[in-house]
């Protein structure tokens, strides 16, 4: 019986690997809150579905739940490669609803929100865990990358030994830095672009391709 | 639920006046060494949910560290806890890496880690060799 079921359990492994081969992997785009993250999500989506992902919004935590976009065909020299975006609620270690009275909210709708927005995160974080295969990282270039949250993030985005792309977003807005993000994580590559002006989305195609193909 | 998780206090109650200052619980990293994950976090939210201010000597493992984060935010609740601040050195992870760890592929987790309560805490500077904070008290 032991015998039996062990033999089924390799054959299942065996099968499994088969099929996970043809699979689209599951690439979630992580980063700090308000970093571009959902902005990228549907410029990558539109450019090659048709279809958005999400609602864009500049006030923090608009995204709060991770959302799916399966089966996008990226075409690069010649070949597809076929992912799955997973766009994920910006990362942070505090949530205070207070902050969310400052953009015009009654207090009701800031606590709703940030109630959203911290189960939000804990379902990010299970999905770096558990789900994805490969990591894009988006940062705001305007902003000081040498945070904990980044830190922390690309500790356990590296200790999991999942493929990782950096992504100097918002190069399009005065002050922006990609130096200073390069600097911050030397081992990685950084790629400057605005997602919301489409600027160097060629070069970020091809880096998608070649680190998730 | 009561469980077996020490609390930073060992077995002595506290009766510190907490009007009077800010506690700092600075725990060694030999007396986190025998803890599950679980039980780190539980000592760290624990400690911060009060008030105090959690010095790790060793710090958290990557994977720790995703659970902190996780279990913190299903523990923000409005007006009574905000999350946490969290303040580690940003290059401790390599330097301290001997030349047998690299051989070996082994990465120290050894790194200096502050942590306190997100409304208490708040970092004015911070480099590879200097994390300077503010604390205000309740």
């Amino acid at each position: 019986m032991g015998l039996l079921t062990n033999l089924k359990d390799s054959i299942s492994r065996v099968t499994d690997g088969l099929f996970a081969a043809d699979e689209p992997k599951r690439i979630g785009i992580y980063g700090p809150p308000n970093a571009g993250k959902t902005t990228l999500a549907n410029r990558i989506a539109r450019d090659w579905t048709g279809d958005a992902v999400g609602p864009e919004s500049h006030i923090p935590h608009e995204t709060r739940r991770a959302r799916r976009k399966e089966n996008v065909e990226i075409e690069r020299n010649g070949r597809t490669v076929t992912i799955d975006i997973v766009d994920t609620p910006g990362v942070t270690t505090k949530v205070d609803y207070k902050e969310f009275l400052d953009h015009d909210m009654e207090k009701d709708d800031a606590v709703r929100r940030s109630r959203e927005a911290t189960e939000g995160v804990a379902e990010a974080m299970h999905w770096l865990r558990e789900d994805v295969d490969g990591v894009i990282y988006v940062l705001d270039s305007t902003d000081d990358p040498f945070t904990q949250v980044n830190t922390m993030l690309i500790g356990i985005i590296e200790s999991q030994d999942l493929p990782a792309l950096i992504l100097a977003n918002k190069t399009d807005l005065p002050g922006a830095d990609v130096q200073q993000i390069a600097n911050a994580f030397p081992q990685h590559e950084t790629i400057p672009l605005s997602a919301l002006e489409g600027d160097n989305m060629d070069e970020v195609y091809t880096k998608i391709a070649e680190y998730f193909g | 639920m009561p469980g077996p998780t020490p609390n930073a206090d060992g077995d002595a109650s506290s009766n510190a006046p907490e009007d009077d200052g800010v506690r700092i619980d600075m725990i060694s990293g030999a007396r986190m060494e025998g803890l599950t994950g679980m039980e780190k976090i539980r000592l760290i939210l624990d400690g911060v949910r009060d008030g105090n201010i959690v010095i790790l000597e060793e710090g958290l493992s990557p994977d720790e560290e995703s659970k902190l984060i996780e279990v913190t935010m299903t523990e923000i609740s409005p007006d009574d806890f905000t999350g946490i601040e969290i303040e580690t050195y940003p290059k401790a992870e390599t330097s301290d890496q001997s030349f047998l760890d690299k051989l070996m592929g082994r990465k120290s987790a050894q790194k200096l880690t502050v942590i306190g309560p997100a409304n208490r805490i708040e970092t004015l500077h911070k480099d590879e060799n200097l994390i300077s904070t503010l604390v205000s008290r309740k």
